[in-house]
């Protein structure tokens, strides 16, 4: 059989510039991250254990202690951290050097797909009919490149980013960002929630992402009439600290009027500062304060 | 992906590429050694995962531009989803022509005539600041102070401007 030369011992460019493309690329982004202080990943795996909800409120309980925030909605299919940050609607300013994001409650940055789509439009791509799965992961990887690198965050102190359900997306964040400065491993007292988190936990370690601490969100109902109640029976997220050895770094109740003002797009810590959920949200703000690349940080 | 002129065991170089607007591409390479030509052809799926990955087989014509892949591969983009930078508040030069360093013979002011600012109000707004600031560095580049339609045609064929 002939030799033919394989790929790696053909050295010469072919001149279609792919690779210095990709290179140009992530020297983009680079460079963009560059001028943020720390990353902060809130992630899960699982859905519907308030991720949007908890960054939102993180980052106006930073942005009101004066640190410059940016939050970026990852979740590029369902998008709410626009609506919960009051951007809804606002246009964002085009510049040469990246688009401008929206400015949300108490300065923080915002930048949402729901802020480029028709309110009730799912997203969609243009590309030729079928076979969309083989290229639709790598167009939803390439739009979250465009978010963190072609948006203009300026300087920030943190970029929150809030990552949709599956392991898969928070790998997707990886592929970019590979070591956030701190993530935040969101997940409430459910043991389905523990199940479903604890891979996402082990995908975290695997990758060797430093950082890591578990929040617990909902892990009591916060009943106006009759006080705090248990709202789950299970106790997953204190299983989930001692079986990963994460530290459990909040626990959030659950409080209805949390959600309700969170949809209004007023976050719940500026709007009732005094209730155990902000105060649980706060104690989290501090964490991230004193956490890797925070702006207390020893 | 590399393409090897077998009998000369060269590596064949990018010459062309053609986007006939059927969703297929063609990519011509040839062999530096022989200068024998080959065309490797794209069906649509395949030419539509290498967009996506935000990158043009052969090599850009113009920088990429902020949020190009959302722009183009999103569709039921928000109308005025984009809003240019305010009159004396742009780094763009699509408004103002500002002048950069390599503007030694580039106008002051790049502005366009009626014609052309409709076409121009035709393009989607998703896509609109980032296909006039193509148009007016281009022009800008060329010494050129209006664009007008008949420029906006040959800009668009120097650049290569397929599916703007």
């Amino acid at each position: 059989m002939r030799k033919i030369r394989t790929y790696n011992e053909v050295a010469h460019e072919t001149g279609s510039r792919i690779l210095e493309q990709v290179l140009e690329q992530r020297g983009r982004l680079e460079s963009r991250l560059s001028s943020i202080r720390a990353i902060v990943a809130v992630v899960s795996g699982k859905g519907g254990v308030g991720k949007s909800a908890i960054t939102a409120n993180l980052a106006a309980a930073l942005a009101t202690r004066g640190a410059r925030v940016g939050a970026l909605d990852a979740d590029l299919n369902g998008p709410s951290l626009g609506r919960m940050l009051g951007v809804a609607g606002i246009a964002l300013v085009d510049r040469e050097d990246g688009v401008e994001p929206a400015a949300g409650v108490a300065g923080v940055r915002v930048m949402s797909m729901d802020l480029l789509q028709e309110d009730d439009a799912p997203l969609r791509w243009r590309g030729p009919d079928g076979d969309g799965f083989v290229w639709r992961g790598v167009a939803e990887a390439g739009v979250l490149r465009e978010f963190l690198s072609d948006v203009a965050w300026r300087d920030l102190d943190y970029l929150l980013v809030d990552v949709p359900p599956g392991t898969d997306r928070i790998s997707r964040l990886l592929d970019l960002v590979p070591q956030p400065h701190q993530t935040l491993l969101v997940t409430t007292p459910a043991e389905i929630s523990r199940f479903v988190v604890a891979k996402s936990a082990r995908m975290l370690r695997d990758a060797g992402v430093e950082g890591v601490g578990i929040v617990a969100n909902m892990t009591a109902y916060m009943d106006p009439a009759a006080g705090t109640k248990p709202l789950f029976t299970a106790d997953g997220a204190l299983a989930l600290a001692r079986e990963t050895g994460l530290e459990l770094l909040a626990e959030v109740p659950f409080d209805p009027e949390l959600g309700a003002s969170t949809d209004r797009g007023r976050p719940f810590v500026l709007e009732r500062p005094d209730s155990p959920a902000a105060h649980a949200l706060e104690t989290l703000a501090d964490r991230i304060e004193r956490g890797k690349g925070g702006r207390l940080s020893p | 992906m590399k393409f090897l002129c077998i009998p000369c065991d060269e590596v064949m170089g990018f010459a062309e590429r053609q986007l006939p607007g059927d969703g297929t591409m063609a990519a011509v390479f040839t062999c530096p050694g022989c200068g024998h030509e080959m065309a490797m052809l794209t069906n649509p799926m395949e030419t539509q995962l290498v967009s996506s990955l935000g990158v043009r087989v052969g090599g850009r014509t113009v920088p990429e531009q902020p949020m190009e892949l959302t722009r183009m591969a999103v569709t039921d983009g928000r109308e005025h989803a984009f809003a240019e930078p305010a009159a004396g508040n742009a780094t763009s030069t699509a408004d103002h022509g500002v002048a950069g360093p390599d503007a030694g013979t580039a106008p002051a002011r790049v502005t366009w005539d009626d014609e052309a600012r409709e076409r121009l109000s035709r393009v989607p707004s998703f896509v609109r600041g980032m296909v006039k600031r193509i148009y007016a560095d281009w022009a800008k580049d060329n010494g050129i102070a209006v664009i007008t339609t008949e420029l906006m045609d040959r800009a668009r064929s120097e650049l290569g401007l397929e599916g703007m």
